[in-house]
């Protein structure tokens, strides 16, 4: 589904993403785990068309994509932001929210389209005409993952999904983004500092550290600690908590 | 454990609001010695204000109230404006989550931690330097001197952070409090700059309250860990022992997590009891 | 049913926790915004001064006591009295009247600049920050060659090339009013086209167009209503300035700014003839002043 191969990316002289490459079958969720500054996001802008400065070849569902993006290819591919404050217009309310993209796209039938949508995510119509600034944190991403979903995509992109939410939503979270691939088939690409929520999501991840992937391997093997690269040993370990010998082992990887 | 280095009890932080009074802190009470003591919470918890509270830094159009706020034999609740200058900073420290927002962007890093320095000493300008420099050495930045002159903006995150411990360090206080020192930063520089807390902290026999929303990292950094919940204390454990937790909360909050061990089979959510914000 | 439940009832509609229709949502949003503007007792008292100065220029011809034209040259420059409450001007024209009507052409010219300023400087400004790059370029130094003149010698000189009159003197004044809109916008939507709803706009397939009209104006829009409040009293100064110089308003039109201009002569002896209209002008710019003052504290803080 999603085709990706000696990824570029610059920004002015620094290189954020340097000859990344991976696929990801149908269906599949494939996760991308790495420290701030390793790239991981900006991978995902390049996908997504927000970032049209990269070389290299891309193909979604086998169509190879240019710098520009067709309307039609953002009915394919959607994105999830990572903090619910943010991707939310401060000034529309969740109906008007939900029915930009239908308008943009001319889709009919709105009404019961914001309806279903609502109701995927778990909200109710006792929130369908309030703002942003009305809602939990929780409720916001709910509210952005519904408009990423109206438009029925087969890929979506999860920006740090769960990292700006309290701990008890970030399960509800979780929960709610397992359950609509599942029932929907969606393709996944998510992207986490979190070794913990990648794990329990994907099926696959790469461990991405300078803009390089230094090791893709599946999450079995991950958790069963036989990784190979010693970068993700050492993520690995300071997952786990604090602990006063590992991080005095702790060996720099720049 | 040592004698008390801090006793609170009934701590009330109160808001007036377009809707009447809410209360943020319910009637939290603990003490401490010299030992790095947790306090966990969600959003809106009151943990943070709580630890403000210690300082009495709270925003305006706050009440504070509490039938005792004692630290070290100083009652805090009475302590006139003058007297609470001379204890912050001097014998009561704060260092706050992101250094970005905490620094002052317009002094370089050295320059910062020397006044923080000579705020509380009367000491000469060398002399604040060569203690600024010290410190930066405390906290394991490699090339002090060229850090000195740097500034906020030029520092990579935990650098900051660091030099901000630096700087509250400098005047060598019995109590720090770290309201989320380490959220905003990578997982293995949380490690490095938790591993310099704990060094300094031991070396100097501080107590330090670490306020995080991470009951996992607290549990293996601190001693003991505090629970809170709609401004409340649910739960007071040793750090060790937090499989052991009773409070449905707690159990909740671990049960949530997600972990690299467990399954890709949902994962438990937290079903809040209303009971649980009534007085215990 | 009775006064009270009535009542109540509508305060519980305009404090909805989950509004039930767009328009719902709209009224409740507007309704908890008034609460905030209705506490500041600077801006309720700007907010009185301008609506004193609507109603009376709705109201001029129900509250004059004369022809704000009628020249009676045997009752010339009389001091206020029972009869003429801010006395008579030169040709013996009632001041009082004159002022009422001149509250109608000093609305006339402020709302006419602000219908024409706003949207151009705001679209002009959410472009330019919204296309960066040549675009912006281009479009900023254009605002800034309108922007290094200063405003009374452009409208000056317009006027003078154009003829005096006052749709010529509300033409100049706009020329020259349309600057620092356009650069507010920009500051604005130069943060803004980095949030990540913008983002997540251009993600869904809306065309800038789409995207500056309905998602970076909206939020534009508090900054721009501020300082166009704010800006009235300089329009107005600036309009009366034109009229003092003989370049707007053409008599026997009330202008105020002609008014003192035609005052100046018996300043001292006859003082209300200049008084009168300058105390107008005061007002009406402090009564904009404090009322911009007070929507800024609404608008700005709360809704980023």
């Amino acid at each position: 589904m999603i085709d990706v191969a000696a990824l570029t990316v610059d920004f002015g002289e620094t290189r954020a993403v340097d000859g990344v490459s991976f696929r990801v079958a149908e269906g599949e969720a494939f996760g991308i785990v790495g420290e701030s500054g390793s790239g991981k996001s900006t991978v995902l802008r390049a996908l997504s068309g927000l970032n049209r400065h990269w070389s290299g070849r891309m193909a979604v569902d086998g169509e190879p994509q240019s710098q520009h993006r067709t309307r039609a290819f953002h009915r394919h591919l959607q994105m999830v932001f990572q903090d619910p404050y943010a991707s939310l217009h401060p000034r529309h309310t969740v109906d008007r929210a939900l029915a930009e993209p239908l308008r943009i796209h001319g889709i009919g039938e709105r009404e019961p389209r914001i309806i279903r949508a609502l109701h995927e995510v778990g909200l109710g119509p006792e929130h369908r005409f309030r703002y942003p600034h009305q809602l939990s944190g929780g409720q916001r991403q709910r509210v952005a993952i519904a408009r990423a979903l109206i438009l029925e995509p087969r890929v979506l992109l999860l920006d740090e999904p769960s990292s700006s939410l309290d701990v008890s939503v970030q399960a509800e979270i979780l929960n709610l983004l397992q359950r609509l691939r599942r029932e929907l088939g969606l393709t996944y690409l998510l992207v986490s500092h979190n070794l913990a929520v990648v794990a329990h999501l994907c099926s696959r991840v790469a461990v991405m550290n300078l803009g390089r992937f230094v090791e893709e391997l599946d999450v079995a093997t991950l958790r069963a600690r036989r990784t190979q690269h010693p970068y993700t040993a050492q993520l690995l370990r300071a997952s786990e908590g604090y602990d006063r010998a590992a991080a005095a082992a702790l060996v720099s990887f720049d | 454990m040592t004698a008390s280095l801090l006793d609170i009890a009934d701590l009330r932080v109160s808001f007036r609001t377009s809707r009447g009074i809410s209360e943020a802190v319910r009637g939290v009470g603990f003490t401490m010695g010299r030992e790095k003591l947790g306090i966990v919470g969600e959003s809106g918890s009151g943990k943070s204000l709580t630890g403000r509270s210690i300082l009495r830094l709270l925003p305006p159009g706050a009440t504070l109230r509490a039938s005792r706020l004692v630290f070290d034999d100083i009652d805090l609740l009475a302590a006139s404006a003058a007297t609470m200058r001379k204890l912050r900073g001097r014998r009561l420290a704060m260092v706050m989550q992101d250094p970005k927002f905490s620094l002052n962007p317009v002094m370089t890093v050295g320059h910062q931690i020397a006044e923080a320095y000579l705020a509380h000493q009367r000491a000469s300008a060398s002399e604040a330097r060569e203690k600024a420099l010290a410190m930066l050495e405390a906290v394991r930045i490699r090339d002090p001197h060229r850090v000195y002159d740097l500034y906020p903006h030029e520092v990579s995150g935990g650098m900051g952070q660091r030099a901000m411990i630096a700087m509250m360090l400098a005047p060598d206080p019995d109590l720090l409090i770290a309201d989320e020192p380490t959220s905003a930063l990578d997982v293995t520089v949380q490690m490095q700059v938790l591993a310099i807390l704990d060094d300094l902290v031991s070396e100097r026999g501080m107590g330090l309250i670490f306020i995080s929303h991470d009951l996992r990292l607290v549990a293996s950094f601190c001693d003991r860990v505090l629970v809170m919940y709609g401004g409340r204390v649910v739960e007071t454990i040793d750090a060790r022992r937090l499989a052991e937790a009773r409070h449905p909360y707690t159990r909740g909050l671990l049960a949530c997590l997600p972990t690299l061990e467990g399954g890709e089979g949902e994962l438990a959510t937290l079903q809040r009891d209303p009971a649980w914000l009534a007085a215990p | 049913m009775s006064e009270a439940t009535a009542s109540r009832e509508w305060r519980a509609w305009l404090t909805a926790e989950a509004p039930s229709s767009r328009l719902h949502a709209r009224f409740v949003r507007g309704y908890a915004t008034a609460l905030i503007f209705l506490r500041n007792p600077l801006a309720l008292t700007g907010l009185a001064l301008v609506v004193t100065l609507l109603a009376v220029a709705a109201a001029a011809p129900l509250l004059a006591t004369g022809d704000p034209v009628a020249q009676d040259l045997s009752r010339r420059l009389k001091p206020p009295s029972a009869a003429f409450w801010f006395g008579t001007d030169e040709l013996g024209r009632d001041i009082y009247t004159r002022i009422l009507y001149g509250a109608r052409i000093t609305l006339g010219i402020v709302s006419l600049v602000v219908v024409i300023v706003a949207p151009i400087g705001l679209l002009v400004g959410c472009i330019a920050g919204y296309l960066g790059g040549v675009a912006d370029g281009i479009l900023m130094r254009v605002t800034d060659v309108f922007l290094a003149f200063p405003r009374l010698i452009l409208a000056l000189a317009f006027v003078a090339a154009l003829g005096p009159g006052i749709e010529n003197a509300v033409i100049a004044i706009s020329l020259t009013a349309w600057p620092p809109y356009a650069r507010i916008a920009r500051a604005e939507t130069i943060v803004l086209r980095d949030s990540d709803f913008i983002s997540a706009a251009r993600l869904l397939g809306a065309s800038p167009g789409r995207i500056v009209l309905l998602h970076v104006m909206p939020l534009c829009l508090s900054s721009v209503i501020v300082r166009v409040t704010l800006d009235m009293a300089g329009i107005i100064l600036t309009a009366a300035g034109l009229g003092f110089l003989g370049l707007g308003a053409q008599p026997p039109s009330p202008e105020w700014g002609a008014m003192i201009s035609a005052g100046r002569k018996f300043i001292l002896d006859q003082w209300w003839v200049a008084a009168f209209p300058g105390l107008a002008i005061c007002l009406v710019s402090l009564g904009f002043n404090l009322l911009g003052d007070g929507l800024r504290d609404v608008l700005d803080p709360k809704q980023r």
